[in-house]
């Protein structure tokens, strides 16, 4: 990845909802359901697609990618569904306790980083906790076009198994959940071995999941470019730092529980973006000069244009005497 | 000496590598001709690679046969053209699984021909290796009459089909497996440049 970013807008277009059903499903996770406030037909969108909500917080305006998993063919209903981070930021808290049916609010367009190949033979999908959601709307997509796919969910217990009453009611062979408190594993290598050639693999949960589906597909044999895998980073806190923004000619302060992006659109600074999570690269943003170091946790950007050329504001950091940005 | 570099060109034109050996359940490899020395040159490096191996080879005259069989490959075939081989080629390919490693080596024709075959059965262009070896004839289509003239050594060359006069470009098909031939004289017919070699 390293093509610069082809629109520099602050995210995707807006959508102002209503919240049409908030539907707690256990102890961590609730769904919450969407219909436009203009009554008109929300856009279709393909499975894999995520939209950004925007949370009026007490003055402060937080903006989290969620994943779309309600049925892309649907245009009268968006469902994201949220797991409570009592240790995040605030944005998951947020939802859970302050988000109420009839209330109104702005979601982005959908956006896709993670979709299907559709030329794949059989998709074979890989979940870990809330990591279901991405899958829930590709598994709509393929039930309508009868295509090939199979399931493999594992869940910390019976009782914070986000969907999987639903998933192995309606799909009892093709859904297979794998529960940490009974020692149960995904049997990767086992999976990996034998699918029909063209099969393409997708992982989402937490990253070493993910970096386990990558490097034991491609030790056995599979093409990097059929295997996808989508993780969104929720932005680290950190120390307070410095930053000037040259372009706009401010100087602003990055709090501790803020990303550089918030800030630097908390200082009225239109900066772009579409995920936040450190995986489109539309936020790339270049440093004029530095002195200090770098906290990169992005996925976008390669190691020489880490070392001080560019910086991914929704989820990288810094440390040290002075940074300064062309923004 | 069986390797050419092939001039710099338009990115139309198939850029070819070095086999290496590569993780994988399975690896068919597929050559003609002087190919099998870039065969020989993988199983140097990594001779266990052979004992999940299934070679095609396609001999055009040449005598390695008897060398590639002595790697013992874990199935070996001989076809005495690209054409009588392909039944196989397809029959491998729909009984193969995800970890299949996919090695071509020879000409440009063998290679974009079974390249072709191995990404309909699914498996990503960018994840098959290639090598050339030996001859350095071009697989060529008439844009006129659509027929394939297999073997090209000259520029330009008569259509093996429709008889024009062709001009052989650099511009590739990766569906057909073919270089585009354009007629050189269609403005002024019977004005024919000497035929040329390629590359000399
Ligand atoms: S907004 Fe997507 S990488 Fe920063």
């Amino acid at each position: 990845m390293s093509a610069a970013p082809q629109k520099a807008k602050p995210g995707a277009e807006q959508l102002a909802v209503r919240v049409s059903a908030v539907v707690p499903l256990n102890d961590l996770v609730t769904r919450f359901e969407f219909q436009r406030t203009d009554g008109q037909p929300f856009p279709t969108f393909s499975g894999g697609a995520h939209t950004v909500v925007t949370m009026q917080d007490d003055g402060r305006t937080r903006l989290n990618p969620y994943s779309l998993m309600s049925d892309p063919a649907d245009t009268s209903t968006y469902a994201i569904s949220v797991r409570r981070d009592d240790q995040g930021r605030g944005g998951s808290l947020f939802m859970h306790t302050r988000v109420k049916q009839g209330d109104e609010m702005t979601i982005t367009y959908p956006v896709n980083l993670f979709s299907l190949d559709l030329r794949a033979r059989k998709h074979l999908f890989f979940a870990g906790g809330i990591g279901i959601t991405p899958f829930m709307s590709m598994i709509h997509q393929l039930e309508q076009s009868n295509g090939n796919w199979e399931l493999h969910y594992s869940v910390r217990t019976e009782a914070l198994g986000t969907y999987v009453d639903e998933l192995k009611y309606k799909f009892p062979t093709k859904v297979h959940v794998y529960y940490d408190d009974q020692s149960q594993s995904i049997p990767l290598e086992t999976l990996l071995d034998g699918q029909p050639l063209g099969t393409n693999a997708y992982v989402c949960g937490p990253k070493g999941m993910i970096d386990w589906v990558h490097a034991t597909a491609s030790a056995a044999g599979w093409p990097d470019a059929q295997v996808h895998s989508e993780e969104f980073l929720a932005p680290a806190p950190g120390k307070p730092f410095e930053v000037r923004l040259c372009k706009s000619d401010k100087t602003i302060q990055v709090g501790e529980n803020e990303s550089l992006l918030e800030a630097i659109e908390r200082a009225g600074v239109e900066a772009p973006f579409l995920c936040r999570g450190g995986a489109c690269g539309q936020c790339e943003t270049d440093v004029v000069s530095y002195d200090g170091e770098f906290i990169h946790r992005d996925h976008w950007l390669e190691p020489e244009q880490q070392a001080g050329e560019k910086i991914m504001p929704c989820v990288s950091r810094f440390v040290g005497k002075s940074l300064e940005l062309d923004r | 000496m069986s390797k050419f570099q092939f001039p710099e060109s338009i990115k139309s034109r198939p850029v070819y590598g070095t086999l290496e050996p590569r993780p994988g359940k399975a690896h068919l490899m597929i050559a003609d001709a002087e190919g099998a020395e870039a065969i020989l040159d993988l199983a140097a490096q990594d001779a266990s690679l052979m004992a999940h191996a299934h070679i095609i080879y396609i001999p055009k005259g040449t005598d390695f046969g008897d060398k590639l069989r002595a790697l013992n490959p874990a199935q070996y075939y001989e076809g005495p053209s690209y054409d009588a081989s392909v039944q196989r080629l397809r029959h491998v390919l729909a009984n193969a699984h995800q970890g299949l490693q996919v090695y071509l080596t020879g000409t440009e024709g063998l290679m974009g021909q079974a390249q072709n075959e191995a990404m309909q059965a699914g498996i990503p262009h960018t994840s098959i290796q290639t090598e050339h070896r030996g001859s350095v004839a071009r697989r060529m289509q008439c844009v006129h009459c659509k027929g394939i003239t297999e073997d090209v050594m000259t520029d330009p060359f008569v259509c093996s089909h429709c008889g024009l006069n062709l001009f052989v470009r650099d511009h590739y098909s990766r569906r057909l497996a073919a270089y585009q031939g354009v007629c050189i004289d269609a403005e002024d017919p019977g004005n024919v440049p000497e035929p040329k070699e390629l590359y000399t």
